[in-house]
């Protein structure tokens, strides 16, 4: 009864108006960011690693490979500060945390694509 | 002290915040509260409201109980407890006390009983830190010492193991994130003591300075008709 309640209280923060989609895909979140007054977008593209969590606390992974640094950012599924996410390729693995990717070369960390 | 309601602690999760942060929140449920007694100054000394919080059967109720839930016209009430303070004191006995008394981005104080930890050592209860667990060590998470030798006894309030939680707790200045009059809900940011299902008592905080008497007729809920009409005036303001 009382999680019944509690699931009430976040429902009007979920969203429903992103894509469907897993750890394996290539991503493309675009973010709004506050630089003072001013806002803008930004861009982020890569794999996404993992999703954790359900309901509002639900987050997921996108890790992407910058100049040679390993970059991994967490986002909050439902925050309304991701403006978009396009999904650009989907992935088969066979794994829900592609933790694996980490200590792999660009040519040792390639995913099939899933059809 | 202050305003305040009587509710029950249901959860925690978390919500977003205009700026799109996430927040973390507990969740506490008040049902009306329904004022059973009004202690002044006059009569008992000091100025306050004795709330009851949540029905119980009558049959669980004894006589005396009965007769002072009559003065009020209402059921039997599981949790009786008195909030000191002018602050409710224009409320009358049998009126309901409801979340609306609180704002949005109000500051409060939560009272309530912490969980039980059972008998606890001193590293979990006092925070003492461990001693070396190798090199012959024989006091990995003993007491220490227990004071000097002269007066041949332990001094009171030495730190020894023992009882640890299950004890009254207040935890102040706490930010009321969204006050939800259609189910009853208080959304507080942070942690409240206590396990789910508890009782908890919600105050305006001593942190800030006290409010003046509310007036019962801006919070209690009227019949569905006289709502109707207050409501558009409300707006224009």
């Amino acid at each position: 009864m009382s999680q019944q309640i509690i699931s009430e209280v976040t429902k009007d923060h979920l969203r429903t108006d992103l894509p469907d989609f897993r750890p394996g895909d290539r991503v493309r979140v675009s973010v709004n960011i506050k630089e003072g007054a001013r806002e803008r977008v930004q861009d982020f593209d890569g794999l996404v690693i993992k999703r954790q969590g359900a309901g509002v606390s639900e987050t997921f992974t996108v890790r992407k490979t910058s100049f040679g640094v390993g970059i991994e950012r967490t986002f909050p599924v439902h925050t309304p500060s991701i403006k978009k996410i396009e999904v650009l390729t989907k992935g088969k693995v066979r794994r829900a945390k592609l933790n694996y990717i980490r200590g792999r070369s660009a040519k040792a960390s390639r995913i099939k694509e899933r059809r | 002290m202050a305003k305040g309601i009587l509710g029950t602690k249901l959860g925690m999760t978390q919500v977003f915040d205009e700026e799109g942060q996430l927040v973390p929140v507990t969740v506490v449920q008040c049902e009306p509260n329904v004022v059973l007694q009004k202690k002044t100054e006059e009569n008992d000394g000091y100025e306050a409201v004795q709330l009851g919080y949540k029905d119980k059967p009558e049959r669980l109720a004894n006589r005396p109980e009965l007769g002072h839930v009559r003065k009020a016209d209402t059921s039997p009430k599981r949790y009786v407890k008195e909030i000191a303070g002018k602050e409710l004191s224009n409320f009358e006995v049998g009126q309901e006390i409801r979340v609306n008394i609180f704002e949005n981005r109000e500051h409060v104080d939560v009272t309530g009983t912490s969980k039980g930890k059972g008998f606890q050592g001193n590293i979990k209860r006092h925070n003492q830190s461990t001693g070396p667990k190798t090199h012959g060590s024989h006091s990995y998470r003993e007491p220490g010492a227990t004071g000097t030798i002269n007066p041949n006894r332990v001094m009171p309030g030495m730190k020894l193991p023992g009882h640890m939680g299950h004890e009254t707790i207040t935890i102040q200045n706490l930010e009321i994130v969204k006050v939800d009059e259609e189910r009853n809900l208080l959304l507080i940011k942070g942690n409240v003591p206590g396990p789910k299902k508890s009782l908890v008592m919600v105050r305006r905080t001593v942190k800030e300075d006290p409010v003046e008497p509310l007036d019962p007729s801006r919070y209690v809920r009227q019949p569905a008709s006289e709502t109707a009409a207050e409501e558009p005036q409300e707006s224009s303001e």
